[in-house]
């Protein structure tokens, strides 16, 4: 899966969680908390569709590091791939 | 035959809109079953039946009018009805709130003491709100940011089918209520400034010209004009509240280390579908704390505190766009976290997605809020009338803290006790707050 395509897939995961995002208007390296108000129940619930969106299951440990969106999608990317290779 | 009644969703609602019938006429109806959809001026809200019948008539198709509570919407014929041998119950007493489940087992009048609104009226004994689906206490859950929240929301009243008499025990002047009755506006609903915040006729001709005036063309009802009425709505139920409840605060601070140690640990080994939130152990904390001091835990009504004997955890719950709404987590002190991590969630969704269902807006028996999220220090919230107390936390923030004659860092956490002062004094509520505290540092045992 290519980068772009993940990260369309994780903004269209991300609206389903904040209806309101304006994809164009998101800021990439700017923390989802901040520029979108989102709470750890939104955050969770991102997680969670992520997994079902993706088959990656985010352990705790690793939450903090899907803070942007830039951070998610390097992350999957990562993951995705390791899960490829194994 | 019983008639199904703009319903009160809330302490300060006085008008309502029908978005939706989920139920044709001819239909059989369940307790639990959702009927139809309303708008108030927060949110669109499911309104469930507290009644087994057939739905006989629809009197108010779907459209922008709003009506007030109290409002004929349908007829419903229900078998006591049928059978009209079955007395009709007595105008609603000043029965304790509709709290507990034992009490949802009486076939009384529907418990209309907190707000006193009908939702229907039925000549038969009606089933109380109380027994309504236990949706909530089936699959429960709760979120700790979306805890955020700062004055409580409105409370609201059993949306039930209810015995004809409207707006008994209510101070109102015979003038008024004639006028109410032509008008057909529920006493109840109406916010009185006589003396004892008796309803006069200007209270009256008032509310009348504000019902008109909320009926608003389609056109009109853009979302800013429901953000007008959700902010119109919180203010009138936060007035209300200061200018009716003493308040006293209180505040504590907790250590939290335990708690999220632990959550931490629990958390690690679960796939993400599984995990817990840390407001889901500050409200089963509360929970319980309330069942040691229950004079926090119910309404003030007709002049005197009535504890409810089911804890239902009114949840703050910050909306997207702004404003609002605390609806139940039922019997939060009697569930596991899982489960309330579950109705929370699905709270949280459903509140955002404005899907609640009529009993989870008019049970709360107390609000717990959480601005955590944001980095707040400490909540001191509002009451929401008639409950008696708001409970609030702030952000978990690591400080310099004394444990056994040694300062190191602890994540500190500051809860808050908003209590009526009617009700409860501080002494009371310090005790809550020492519960909370102490529950926190045993979180495997909540």
């Amino acid at each position: 899966m290519s980068n772009d395509e993940i990260r369309a897939r994780v903004i269209k995961t991300l609206s389903g969680i904040v209806p309101e995002l304006d994809p164009s208007s998101l800021k990439p390296a700017v923390s989802l908390r901040d520029q979108l108000d989102v709470d750890s129940m939104d955050f969770l619930n991102f997680l969670i569709a992520l997994h079902q969106e993706f088959g990656v299951d985010v352990p705790e440990s690793d939450a903090g590091k899907l803070g942007t969106i830039d951070a998610c999608v390097d992350y999957l990317e990562q993951a995705l791939r390791q899960r490829t290779q194994a | 035959m019983g008639e199904f009644l703009m319903p009160r969703l809330g302490a300060d609602m006085s008008v309502g809109k029908v978005v939706e019938w989920l139920k044709r006429p001819g239909e059989r109806i369940k307790r639990g079953d959702i009927i139809a959809v309303i708008e108030t001026d927060k949110a669109n809200v499911d309104v469930e039946s507290f009644v087994d019948g057939v739905l006989e008539k629809i009197l108010v198709e779907p459209s922008d009018e709003r009506l007030p509570v109290g409002t004929p919407l349908a007829l419903i014929r229900t078998e006591a009805g049928a059978a009209s041998a079955a007395p009709t119950p007595a105008p609603a007493p000043a029965a304790p709130p509709p709290a507990s489940a034992a009490a949802a087992a009486t076939p009384s009048p529907a418990p209309a003491a907190r707000a006193p609104a009908p939702a229907v009226a039925a000549p038969a004994p009606m089933a109380p709100p109380a027994a309504v689906p236990k949706a909530t206490a089936a699959p429960p859950t709760i979120p700790s940011s979306a805890v955020a929240a700062g004055p409580a929301p409105p409370p609201t009243a059993p949306a039930a089918l209810r015995p004809a008499a409207a707006g008994e025990r209510v101070r109102i002047s015979p003038a008024a209520r004639k006028r109410a009755q032509e008008l057909r506006l529920d006493p109840a609903a109406l916010t009185g400034t006589g003396p004892q915040g008796r309803v006069t006729l200007a209270d009256v001709e008032r509310a009348a010209q504000g019902a008109k005036a909320e009926a608003r063309p389609a056109h009109v009802d853009t979302a800013v004009a429901r953000q007008l009425r959700m902010r119109e709505a919180i203010a009138a139920s936060m007035a209300r509240s200061k200018r009716e409840i003493p308040h006293y605060y209180l505040a504590s601070t907790i250590d939290f280390g335990r708690s999220l140690a632990w959550l931490a640990e629990r958390n690690a080994g679960r796939a993400v579908t599984e995990r817990l939130i840390y407001a889901v152990l500050l409200i089963k904390a509360s929970a319980l704390a309330l069942r040691e001091v229950p004079e926090l835990n119910g309404f003030w009504i007709d002049n005197r505190a009535q504890q409810s004997e089911a804890i239902h955890a009114g949840i703050a719950i910050s909306l997207r766009g702004g404003g609002l709404v605390a609806p139940a987590l039922r019997d939060a002190d009697k569930q596991s976290l899982d489960e309330l991590m579950r109705g929370f969630q699905d709270l949280v969704k459903r509140a955002r997605a404005g899907s609640l269902k009529s009993s989870e807006v008019t049970d709360p028996t107390v609000t717990i809020t959480s601005l955590g999220e944001r980095g707040v220090d400490a909540v001191f919230g509002i009451i929401t009338p008639p409950q008696l107390a708001l409970v609030g936390f702030g952000t978990p923030l690591e400080r310099p803290w004394v444990v056994e004659g040694k300062v190191m860092p602890r994540p500190l956490l500051t809860a808050t006790l908003s209590g009526d002062h009617r009700a409860t004094d501080g002494h009371r509520g310090a005790l809550f707050l020492a519960a909370v505290d102490r529950l926190l540092q045993q979180p495997e045992a909540l």
